[in-house]
């Protein structure tokens, strides 16, 4: 009872995106002349890169700041990936180590300009940002490059595909038709996540967001556990231009895209119950609300149009309710503002 | 009691913690002047002195918070030069914070091994032999009904403070400082504290005690040291002075007169101030009190019965207040400060927390001085500078603010100072209802006094003062009538010569006053 | 108070220097000639430098609370794209009106609801852009300049660009409320502490409000005026406002955190981006490149700063 009650209490920004996504998925489904795998399989292939740059822009917001780079560093590990991951076999498994390398490395530098520069990340981040984009114009001038096809078509399907084109098993049945980017996601969470959210560094991260001067007072290592969270945002970064690289194919240093990923995935974080303040919330509620933000595209794609809603079903009027239902979010968080008895509390 | 690992080593001739000529200063304030000073195991040593004595530093500077300007320390005899808190817990130094060093948003397992948490095999945080440490430290300060899951920021504040004593525990302190760690704790809290002490003196643990309260002192430490001025200025074993003796140490002069004479009183004063029924549920109910011009009415009582939360409900911070609140016999709906502040009502509050909700710190003195009376600079709005000046250099003068520049930041002034602009800052606006929230609170002996005097002034200019202090004598010496407040309500009216400590004592713990008389 | 030039200001007026006398070597080396310094050309460069400088302008009111206003770009384009739809004075009116209006609705949902205003504002973002999507959806409205957005953005009277005039004017507006007015001196209260300047009595939600309608009406005259040097409102013409408006501010050395800047600051950060831009172009460098030295360029700025902050605090 206790237990539960604690469990609610501590996850209710999670339990809420989670909520919501099913809320709109089940939506979407119910609207969706012909739904099954393959649609799924189209729905994770659409959202994981989003996911995984709003997993990198938790790390920033857990010890309170903002990392305005991470849809740049997607762009960048993008244009990178798509020269070094064209070759063929063991040369793509290289390629891919080294997107994760750059990836990791360039949110070293972020956090070690926050740390060391004593600059605000939101500002470090915005010039970073700036040099990522360069630089990725510098690999891919004009968008280009070819990824294997058989690579690309294989790591971004189902387990079956992926048992067939390089026959590594034969038909593994229900199991099979598993899509990869859950899996991704799922090993990325387990030998990435779980280990650093249960390390001191880790947990020092949310006791940064938490209160920072308390932090230092209680010798949490502060500069250690700052540039941890931006590496790790890097590395996210690094791999959804990885994932990026091998749905498209190819590279593209596409400005606007970078701006709206990042934009986007502070919306993520912030409908995953992650507190723009810091301290409370993880990447798993990012997972959601990211999903929750693609569900809200995807519904606009199967309203009937005869329907008495049809009139919502024109493309054009997505970014509108997209941009109308952040806003609806957000302010039902507001309710608190309005029950607050002591208007001092809204201060803090 | 039993004499723990027998480390107890009272002959040990080096003491544990020695300062040779310690000093510090901060932007050309010195906080600590060459500062010799020692502390041995197996002993409690109290440190005592008024705010800005130098205490802070000091116990900030032995636990690694900040480095000082020059001068030696040593720990069990070894020369120590602690670049962060992380490398004093090392040495074995843990110091409890006033402000509390607890995160928030972490469970209390996290809060307590914050720094060095069990691991497994793995090197990961073992969660459940981090429960079980907690729940070990927890039952060890007499706490067992924290769950160690709980988010910190759900505990009151009281247990907040158990919890900071449990994972200073938890650190294995060789030399344990103790800055007013009990100041929000219950009765009953307060005495597991002092028995955990003394287990951890016979242990032979060295520990630093800092508190205002002489009877606390009185009933744990066996040396005491005093310092004035962020000088150290005598050390000496419990009982070598009488606590008048003491007193005078710590403020450097005779403690006498130090509240201005009551004038006698207006039987009917005519009325500023009168409140009935106010209710605020579940904080506040059916309070009803006037206040008259000329008047300083004193609120007293334990600490957290709704006094604050009076204060914000008269001042329209409030949300959801029931009952009427007239100013100068007419009835009024103040729903913002903006609206007390108006020149219908009139009404100050000088708050509780300077730094936060007094004071802009980074803004100058003189702008944070007009901030709440622009109206009476300005005309449509545009500053008219002269004006201001002029306005901010008689106010400097009323309140004799000793500030360098006026343009610095009124962060750079000292406690007292700073306070001395809040209350300018109010009384620019012309209030006539001045609300009071602990304005003495760690402000030197001098200031108050100028303080006290101040309000009589103002009084006797004809403004309507309530005032509450946690400080009976402040009751005593200031006020004309003291309301007690207890869960709540106004339990008891104490005027004239029935403001005693023993009534005030007794109305607090919602004693009927006859029998506590007794 | 006397006047004093601050640490950011100084630096920034070091780089300005610094960028003048790199782009004017370049030139000499290259044509023979002082382009970079000559007045025609410094006056071209105001020219278009003074739409980011409204921009500028209004998005530092906002960060002085502690606030940013996300919703400039789209607040800028929609705001341009309504007034050249509807046409004739009335459409610049109206796309003044839409830009009033964001600030009110951003205002209110970050004074009164207290939605962090990195949120509600980038909300506020997207609400517009999908606004002017379905505006342009259906059928091609009128986007060419009217009579006013050419006189603000494209015309000159005796060889001075409107579009600087107007951003001196907006500057004057700026300086004159942030030093002698109450409203000015309450945005510095609320920019330090919130709840301090509460209790003082200060009606906060209002000047926050009225902060973000400031902010909005600025990127709204930087829209208009934009539109008439461009001759007409498009898409996504308020995008490369965004960052490079916020990086002004700071390079200013306003506190991105809120509460201390001073205006100057703003307009030498203005005046440092437009000419650190154009000394890119003049030097004919590769976009790629331009990005990377314009990011390095901003670091190492705040890590002057910082520097010199540390040393402050030290002393």
């Amino acid at each position: 009872m206790k237990t539960a009650r604690l469990f609610l209490g501590q996850n209710a920004g999670i339990l809420l995106a989670i909520a919501l996504f099913l809320a709109l998925y089940s939506i979407y489904v119910s609207l969706h002349p012909n739904w099954g795998m393959n649609v799924v399989l189209q729905n994770g292939n659409e959202t994981l890169a989003l996911i995984l740059v709003g997993m990198a822009q938790t790390m920033a917001v857990l010890v309170g700041g903002l990392d305005l780079s991470v849809g740049p560093l997607m762009t960048l590990t993008n244009c990178f990936g798509s020269i070094v991951m064209a070759g063929t076999g063991g040369s793509i498994l290289a390629g891919i180590v080294a997107c994760m390398a750059l990836g990791t490395a360039c949110g070293f530098l972020n956090g070690c300009i926050i740390v060391y520069g004593r600059i605000q990340p939101i500002i470090a981040t915005l010039a970073t940002g700036a040099i990522f984009l360069g630089l990725a114009l510098l690999l891919r001038p004009t968008p280009g490059g070819a990824i294997d096809g058989d690579f690309a078509w294989a790591f971004t399907n189902d387990l079956n595909e992926l048992g067939y084109t390089y026959g590594w098993w034969e038909d593994l049945g229900l199991i099979g038709r598993i899509p990869l980017q859950p899996v991704y996601l799922a090993l990325i969470i387990l030998l990435v996540w779980i280990p650093f959210k249960r390390s001191v560094t880790g947990r020092g991260c949310y006791a940064i967001g938490s209160n920072a001067h308390a932090a230092y007072m209680s010798g949490v290592r502060i500069d250690r556990s700052k540039i941890a969270a931006f590496t790790l945002a890097g590395f996210f970064a690094g791999c959804a231009g990885i994932y990026l690289t091998m749905q498209m194919g190819s590279g593209n240093a596409d400005a606007p895209q970078a701006a709206e990923y990042t934009l986007r995935s502070i919306a993520a974080v912030v409908i995953g119950g992650t507190s723009l303040y810091g301290g409370t919330g993880g990447v798993i509620g990012t997972i959601f609300g990211a999903l929750v933000l693609r569900s809200i595209s995807f519904i606009f794609r199967v309203v009937p149009e005869d329907s008495t809603v049809g009139f919502v079903a024109s493309p054009l009027l997505q970014p509108f309710f997209e941009g109308l239902i952040l806003l609806l979010a957000v302010s039902l968080g507001a309710a608190r503002t309005f029950r607050a008895k002591n208007r001092l509390t809204l201060f803090s | 009691m039993s004499d723990g690992n027998g480390t107890a080593a009272a002959d040990d001739s080096t003491p544990y913690l020695q300062m040779r000529g310690i000093s510090k200063n901060y932007g050309g304030v010195q906080a600590l002047s060459s500062v010799d000073f020692a502390a041995r195991r197996g002993s409690i040593h109290a440190v005592l002195g008024e705010n800005g004595a130098g205490k802070s530093t000091l116990i900030k500077i032995a636990s690694g918070v900040v480095a000082p300007s020059e001068g030696e320390m040593r720990v069990a005899g070894a020369p120590v030069a602690f670049r962060t808190p992380l490398e004093a817990n090392a040495a074995g130094v843990v110091c409890i914070f006033q402000e509390l060093s607890l995160l928030p948003d972490l469970s209390v397992a996290d809060n307590i091994s914050i720094t060095a948490p069990p691991r497994t095999r793995l090197g990961l945080i073992d969660t459940r032999a981090q429960r079980r440490r907690a729940e070990e430290l927890l039952a060890r300060v007499g706490c067992e009904d924290i769950d160690p899951r709980e988010r910190l920021k759900n505990l009151p504040l009281s247990r907040r403070q158990m919890v900071e004593i449990a994972k200073a525990l938890g650190r294995n302190p060789q030399l344990l400082i103790l800055d007013e760690a009990t100041s929000a704790l219950t009765s009953a809290d307060v005495a597991k504290v002092y028995d955990i002490l003394h287990t951890l003196r016979q242990e032979g643990l060295c520990l630093l005690y800092i508190s205002h309260r002489m009877h606390e002192i009185e009933e744990l430490a066996d040396t005491l040291s005093v310092f004035r001025n962020g000088r150290h200025i005598s050390t000496f074993d419990k009982g070598a002075h009488g606590d008048d003796q003491i007193v005078e140490m710590m403020i450097g002069r005779d403690w006498s007169n130090v509240f201005p004479p009551k004038p006698k009183r207006n039987a009917q004063p005519a009325p500023a101030l009168d409140v009935e029924n106010l209710s605020w549920p579940p904080t506040l109910s059916s309070i009803s009190l006037s206040v008259g011009e000329g008047e300083i009415v004193g609120i007293g009582g334990l600490d957290g019965q709704g006094q604050r939360e009076l204060l914000l409900a008269l001042f329209g911070v409030l949300r959801g207040v029931g009952g009427t609140v007239k100013v100068g016999g007419e009835e009024k709906r103040i729903g913002a400060p903006a609206t007390a502040k108006s020149a219908q009502n009139r009404i100050a509050l000088i708050p509780e927390d300077r730094k936060t909700e007094g004071l802009m710190l980074p803004m100058s003195v003189a702008e944070n001085i007009t901030v709440a009376a622009l109206n009476k600079v300005a005309k449509n709005l545009v500053i008219d500078k002269s004006a201001e000046a002029k306005a901010i250099e008689e106010m400097v003068a009323r309140m004799q603010i000793k500030a360098g520049d006026l343009a610095a930041p009124v962060a750079t002034l000292s406690g007292g100072n700073q306070q001395k602009v809040v209350i300018a800052k109010w009384l620019l606006t012309g209030a006539r209802i001045i609300l009071l929230n602990d304005p003495t609170r760690g402000i030197d002996v001098g200031t108050k006094q100028e303080i006290y005097q101040l309000l009589r002034d103002l009084a006797a200019d004809g403004a309507a003062i309530l005032f509450y202090t946690t400080d009976y004598d402040e009751l005593i010496g200031c006020c004309d009538r003291v309301l007690i407040l207890y869960g709540g309500e106004i339990v008891r009216t104490l005027e004239g010569e029935d403001i005693t400590e023993t009534n005030i004592v007794a109305a607090s713990l919602n004693l009927a006053g006859d029998e506590a008389a007794a | 108070m006397s006047f004093r030039i601050d640490t950011p200001i100084l630096i920034g007026l070091v780089f300005i220097s610094l960028i003048l006398a790199a782009g004017t070597s370049y030139t000499l080396a290259t044509q023979g000639t002082a382009t970079f310094v000559s007045p025609t050309y410094l006056l071209q460069q105001l020219h278009f430098g003074a739409f980011l400088g409204m921009t500028a302008a209004g998005m530092m009111l906002v960060i002085l609370l502690g606030h940013i206003d996300l919703s400039v770009p789209w607040t800028l384009t929609a705001s341009a794209m309504v007034a050249s739809a509807i046409g004739g004075f009335a459409g610049d009116m109206t796309g003044l009106m839409v830009g009033l209006t964001v600030g009110l609705v951003n205002g209110i949902g970050v004074a009164f609801l207290r939605v962090p205003s990195m949120i509600f504002t980038l909300g506020m973002n997207t609400v517009l852009l999908g606004l002017m999507v379905m505006l342009t959806g259906g059928h091609a409205p009128q986007s060419a300049a009217t009579d006013l957005m050419l006189f603000l953005g494209r015309d000159r009277t005796l060889g001075v660009p409107h579009s600087v005039i107007v951003w001196l004017i907006i500057s004057a507006a700026i300086i004159f409320m942030l030093t002698r007015t109450a409203v000015g001196r309450y945005m510095y209260a609320i920019g330090n502490r919130e709840a301090a300047a509460y209790l003082s009595g200060v009606r906060t939600r209002l000047v926050i409000v009225g902060a973000f309608m400031m902010c909005s009406a600025c990127a709204a005259i930087a829209g208009i005026s934009l539109a008439g040097y461009s001759a007409r409102a498009f898409q996504a013409m308020g995008d490369p406002y965004l960052l490079p408006s916020i990086a002004a501010v700071v390079l200013g050395g306003t506190n991105i955190l809120g509460g201390q800047g001073k205006y100057s600051g703003t307009v030498v950060g203005v005046i440092l981006i437009v000419l650190l831009q154009s000394m890119l172009s003049i030097m004919q460098m590769e976009e790629a490149y331009r990005q990377v030295i314009y990011g390095a360029v901003i670091i190492l700025m705040l890590l002057i700063y910082s520097r010199g902050r540390g040393r402050a605090a030290e002393a």
